[in-house]
């Protein structure tokens, strides 16, 4: 931090992340989709000129996008190396997720930023489309053993040379989606976020000049890793395992391990994924990009004050094994990336409670059940009805878990149910919190929740499902007690049926008046059941959450001494 | 004989009192203490200061904070629920958010509790047709539970009642006949518009509200009746109008940010009146700055608001935007060595360091005093005999100033100088983030400490000129003589523009301003003239964000002449090119929700009788060392009341009054304009 004081640090440090969060706010109005504008499933920041390291963040935008956006950039810079063109008003974009992490559903915009002629830093937007082909409206198809059934495939290639935009390019991302409208819609909107930052970026190197802005980008990762250093040196030293499984990876029914072993010593930290399971045929593998950047949310969510750059990553080292699904190889299918990060995040977090319970909670629901109704309308107009669905957080050192929060990895809200009913023909039986299903403990978990949706439409419709947690329950920490497992059920003429494969499952076909049921996973507990306070037990009871002859066998009588 | 108007700002410490008389046009403020728990004895204290006989008032208007306080401190009613069968947990379940992105803590208690919200069979699905008639003897057997359960005021929420009231209405109706009070809130007469989270939300708190600030609001009506007013007694609502007090009672969620909004009408009016129609407020407290953007003379409105996490109101509400960086606020430095400034913050009790009542932190206005900006002789508010220096400077010292390897002074200039910037941040983000350029806006701080910071928003967000009010003090009580009377309804439509039922979305529009004129004409106070304004919630279909499309519409006789499919659509591409700069080709444009406001113009005093003579003192009254820009500075201090019109004194300088202390930093000038405000601006004048 030599040449530039501590002060002129502090005030720019607030200047680029408003960029940044601008950036979001501007995408987040225009885009067509919901998952971006009500969601948020999208994110912008400022990227290194020769690293691609993650420099600034907006604040708004999804947490895994922190971590991951980074390798989107460094793929474009050695794109731009290869070819060795790289120009002024260039714009690149791609969904490849073995490249650039997650999933083909994320579409990234990178666009390098110039000052006097010189590349200065990237720009990156990074947003979940509707649609981008494949098997399966929405594309998260479970059957899928390659990318290819997943949705297309762009590699890293230049939407814009020299600010021309290359209409070549995007009438090829139209003819390969099934919501062309949407897909236009958010790229304008993204392709605008990138016009904004660029002219705010503008005016800040206007005002301060570069070489101070650019001081100030390299101090800020000396003090995020300064930050991250200073948090391990005052935990203890040691080793901690942990291990939890996937139900399956949708195509074969064996359950798969996520397996953690961190280690602190002294100012840094090691997070080993050695003995998780191989490379598997179905769609939860994850890339290598994915698994740096799951650590990163896992850690930031420890850690919560620290800042959204790259130099919180440099005194932990993150070791993934070749050949496992954190590291798949392409063109292994990855459509479920989300299921296997919240697992990670998971061992992480009960690796961690090991060491200090009270600087972690307890497992979340650990499933975004991504669930989709489709099918066709009387007059022939296709709807596809896609969300992801909440569950319990889990219970902590301060307080009971959340009731019905969204997954650790995003910040995505529900669509309002009168939205969903006014847009698609179904109807909502029940929406509602799902009584019993937390892990009980000194803090319980956070309840999950029960839709029951029925289909209301005369042609009928059918159903995607692609979730997890139905056979391996959220995990309680400090000996609390696990979350009830993901359920889901669907109506058929000869009564309910299950899907085999637990919370996975395509094609399932429902006729008007028939539902589908779907339970999901209350949160972990913390600490021991025993502790609970009979008054807290009660009030549960009474709110009729808690089952009364269950609260008797999990936290004793006491709560019946209780008047109200 | 009538004539006086007075405002009424019941604020945390002090009650404001501005008493208009009409009749010469000249005004009076009154300060005394807030009285607590009831707020009314502090309340007719403050009138009492400044009229003897009540008979004389004609109006007396309230910007009241009971409704916020009860949200905030979850202080209100003991409410149930009556709620379509599967739908008992929406309150709870909110729309799946969380406190916060990163660490997933906190958990959330909705102000109903699950024992007192209680499923009906009843279902009306998304195109209006009932799947399931209401059983209004489960209604009435749930009305009757809820009282045995102790609930004073019941919320009736059912699904999709935007589309079509009949299930709700009957079932409101049969709860009214068995409940003990008046305290009955239906989500399709607060909230017709589609979205069952935030329409629950805002009825259910509608509901928790009602009997506290109902009791509250009668009682001041009461006592002010027993002290002989017979005048009209109106609250200002969040959206910067005015209400009757029976509309208030009846809808009291309309309160909710009651008295920053008269604030910043005030701030409006005394900018336009001195010629800026374009200013940015910034209000700052113990906690917090509060900035809001007038343009044009018209107040933002954000359609939505959440109060607290999971308390979300959906009712127009002036759009004020909050950091955590108030007087109060604590000054830090995190371990990577970076200088913050809150949230956390001491407030004002204990406050900060020099006020000696136990806090050891540093603090904004503790770096205003050690710099000399503060006097600390002289502190506002008149709680305490005089600062502690010593102790401001070595909390700086101790937390800063050592930390970064800075002496004192320099420590104290770093923390107003990242606090000025995370403040002129928040003009950013009202401002240039919304597509206004500063350069156009005039800023107006109120509040205790706002105008010590003026000087630095010019600087840092290239605002032109700071216009100080001549009693910023007293800006919300003035605030509320001047609001208009509004009142704001919502209908979701949720059609096609090529499919849409004009004569229908006329009727709507029709029976909004039946309901607006029918509350003014029951006003016992006067209008200037009557407003109606239309918008249309719009969007491509696909899209999922609206625009606000200001729509013209003629109306012959009091009856509204309905709009065409072409005037909508022309309308919307206008709005839409102007909010996104591009149209959508072959875009399918789609209407949402119809918004509709009847404004009543009231009178407007003129500000000019609150100015000071031309003949005043403009000598300075002392002088004492301020520190600006790494150097002490003999500054001298004026007397700002004193001023007179047209005096023009060259920074630095300090301009004192009993509440407020204006700073004028090395190259700026304060002007005194006809109207007694302080104009700062770069030296030399117009910039």
């Amino acid at each position: 931090m030599s040449d530039i004081d501590a002060i002129t640090l502090s005030v720019l440090s607030g200047r680029m992340e408003q960029i940044a969060d601008e950036m979001d706010a501007t995408l987040f109005r225009a885009a067509f989709n919901p998952i971006i504008a009500e969601a948020h499933d999208a994110s912008h920041g400022l990227y290194h000129a020769q690293s691609g390291d993650t420099l600034v963040q907006g604040k708004s935008g999804l947490p895994i996008f922190v971590g991951v956006m980074s390798f989107a950039v460094k793929a474009v810079i050695e794109k731009a190396a290869a070819d060795g063109d790289l120009q002024d008003g260039d714009i690149f974009i791609f969904n490849d997720a073995h490249i650039g992490g997650t999933h083909l559903s994320d579409m990234r915009l990178v666009r390098p930023y110039f000052r006097d002629g010189e590349l200065f830093c990237y720009l990156a937007s990074v947003g979940h489309w509707h649609d981008v082909g494949g098997a399966v409206p929405g594309n998260y198809n479970p059957a899928a053993t390659e990318v290819f059934q997943e949705a297309f495939v762009l590699p890293p290639v230049r939407l814009a040379r020299c600010g021309e935009i290359n209409q070549d390019i995007i009438d090829i991302l139209l003819r390969n989606t099934r919501l062309p409208q949407s897909a236009m819609g958010d790229l304008n909107g993204q392709l605008g976020a990138l016009d904004l930052g660029i002219r705010r970026m503008d005016e800040l190197l206007d005002e301060y000049g570069a070489r101070t802005v650019s001081s100030a980008l390299d101090a800020l990762g000396h003090r995020a890793e300064a930050l991250m250093r200073s948090e391990l040196e005052a935990l203890p030293d040691g080793r901690w395992e942990a291990v939890d499984f996937l139900d399956n990876d949708g195509i074969t029914d064996e359950p798969l391990a996520i397996r953690v072993a961190l280690e602190i010593r002294g100012d840094s930290m090691t997070l080993d994924f050695t003995g998780s399971a191989p490379q598997c045929a179905g769609p939860v593998n994850i890339a290598l990009p994915t698994t740096v950047a799951a650590a990163y949310v896992a850690i930031k969510h420890i850690f919560p004050a620290l800042p959204a750059n790259a130099g919180v990553m440099r005194p932990i080292e993150v070791e993934v094994p070749e050949g496992s699904l954190l590291s798949a190889e392409f063109p292994s299918p990855t459509g479920g990336y989300t299921e296997t990060i919240l697992r990670m995040i998971d061992v992480v977090f009960s690796a961690f409670a090991k060491a200090a319970p009270e600087r972690v909670v307890a497992n979340a629901y650990g499933t975004i059940n991504a669930l989709s109704i489709a099918g066709k309308r009387s007059n022939g107009q296709r709807w596809v009805m896609f969300s992801f669905y909440g569950g319990g957080h889990g219970g902590s050192h301060e307080s009971d878990g959340l009731n019905h929060g969204n997954a650790p990895i995003s910040t995505a809200t529900i669509p309002p149910m009168e939205i969903l009913e006014a847009a698609y023909p179904v109807m909502f039986r029940t929406w509602a919190l799902r009584p019993d299903s937390a892990g009980a403990g000194q803090h319980r978990g956070g309840m999950g929740a029960v839709y029951e949706i029925e289909v209301l439409e005369e042609n009928g419709a059918e159903a995607f499902l692609f979730g997890e947690r139905g056979r391996f329950a959220p995990k309680g920490i400090a000996d609390g007690q696990d979350g009830a497992l993901n359920q889901f059920s669907f109506e058929q003429d000869e009564g309910w049926g299950v899907p085999p494969l637990a919370s996975k499952m395509r094609g399932i076909k429902l006729r008007q008046g028939q539902a589908v049921r779907l339970e999901t996973p209350g949160g972990g507990g913390y600490g021991k059941a025993e502790d609970r306070a009979a008054s807290d037990v009660a009030r549960d009871v009474f709110r009729g959450l808690v089952d009364p002859e269950k609260a008797d066998q999990l936290y004793g009588t006491a709560w019946r001494e209780m008047s109200s | 004989m009538k004539g006086r108007m007075i405002g009424v700002d019941v604020g945390g410490t002090f009650t404001d009192v501005f008493v208009l008389n009409e009749a010469d046009g000249s005004a009076s403020v009154a300060k005394v203490p807030t009285t607590r728990p009831d707020q009314s004895g502090g309340f007719l204290e403050g009138i009492s200061r400044q009229v003897t006989d009540m008979s004389e008032i004609s109006v007396v208007v309230h910007g009241t904070t009971a409704g916020t306080n009860a949200l905030l401190e979850r202080k209100g009613a003991t409410t149930g629920v009556i709620c379509t069968q599967g739908l008992r947990d929406v309150l709870e379940m909110r729309r799946r958010d969380r406190p916060r992105t990163w660490g997933l803590r906190g958990d959330f208690e909705p102000v109903v509790d699950r024992r007192n919200r209680l499923e009906v069979p009843e279902r009306t699905l998304a195109d209006g047709s009932i799947r399931t008639p209401v059983d209004l003897d489960a209604v009435r057997a749930a009305a009757r539970q809820l009282q045995d359960q102790g609930c004073e005021a019941v919320a009736i929420l059912f699904a999709n009642a935007y589309a079509n009231s009949a299930n709700e209405a009957a079932a409101v109706a049969a709860v009214r006949e068995v409940w003990m009070n008046q305290h009955v809130s239906a989500s399709s007469e607060i909230l017709p518009e589609i979205r069952e989270f935030e329409r629950f939300s805002t009825t259910a708190l509608n509901a928790y509200l009602q009997p506290e600030v109902s009791g509250y609001l009668h009682r001041l009506e009461q006592a002010l009746a027993s002290g002989g007013f017979d005048g009209e007694f109106m609250i200002v609502q969040s959206n910067g109008g005015v209400m009757a007090v029976e509309t208030a009672c009846r809808l009291p969620i309309r309160t909710a940010l009651s008295g920053p909004a008269a604030g910043v009408i005030a701030a409006g009016y005394i900018a336009s009146s001195a010629g800026f129609d374009n200013v940015i407020t910034g209000d700052m407290g113990g906690t917090s700055f509060d900035v809001s953007l007038i343009s044009r003379g018209q107040s933002m409105l954000s359609p939505q608001t959440s109060i607290d996490f999971g308390m979300v109101v959906r009712t127009p509400m002036i759009e004020i935007t909050t950091i955590g960086a108030g007087g109060g606020s604590i000054a830090w430095v995190d371990k990577g060595g970076l200088l913050n400034i809150g949230p956390e913050s001491a407030g004002s009790d204990p406050g900060p360091v020099a006020y000696g009542l136990g806090n050891t932190r540093p603090t904004v206005t503790d770096a205003n005093v050690v710099l000399g900006r503060i006097d600390p002789d002289n502190p506002i508010g008149g709680k305490l005999e005089r600062l502690d220096v010593v102790a401001a400077r070595e909390a700086i010292d101790w937390h800063v100033g050592q930390p970064l390897a800075l002496d004192t002074l320099a420590a104290a200039e770093a923390i107003l100088r990242v606090a000025n910037s995370r403040m002129a941040g928040a003009i950013r983000l009202v401002s240039i983030e919304r597509g206004f350029d500063p350069k156009n806006f005039a800023f107006m701080p109120f509040g205790g400490g706002g105008a010590l910071h003026a000087g630095a928003m010019l600087k840092d967000v290239g605002i032109a000129r700071a216009i100080v009010p001549r009693y910023p003090g007293v800006t919300s009580a003035m605030g509320c003589v001047i609001a208009d009377m509004r009142q704001d309804f919502v209908q979701t439509i949720n059609a096609l523009v090529a499919a849409l039922d004009e004569i229908s979305l006329a009727e709507f529009m029709q029976d909004h301003t039946d309901q607006g004129m029918a509350l003014l004409d029951a006003a016992r106070t006067t209008f200037e003239a009557r407003e109606l304004s239309f918008e249309l919630d719009m969007a491509y279909i696909g899209q999922t964000h609206t625009v606000a499309v200001p729509l013209s519409v003629q109306t012959e006789n009091g009856r509204i002449v309905p709009p065409t499919c072409a005037e909508i659509e022309k309308a919307f591409d206008a709005t839409y090119e102007t909010t996104f700069g591009r149209l959508l080709k072959n875009g399918v444009r789609r209407i949402l929700n119809l918004r509709s406001s009847v404004t009543g113009k009231r009178p407007k005093f003129d500000l000019k009788t609150l100015a000071p003579e031309t003949t005043g003192r403009s000598e300075p009254k002392t002088s004492r060392n301020v520190h600006f820009g790494g150097t002490w500075h003999e500054t001298k201090i004026f007397d700002r009341l004193e001023l007179p019109v047209g005096t023009v004194i060259e920074g630095p300088a300090i301009l004192e009054q009993p509440d407020t202390t204006v700073l004028v930093e090395p190259d700026l000038q304060a002007r005194v304009d006809p109207f007694g405000n302080t104009i700062i601006e770069p030296l030399g004048g117009q910039s």
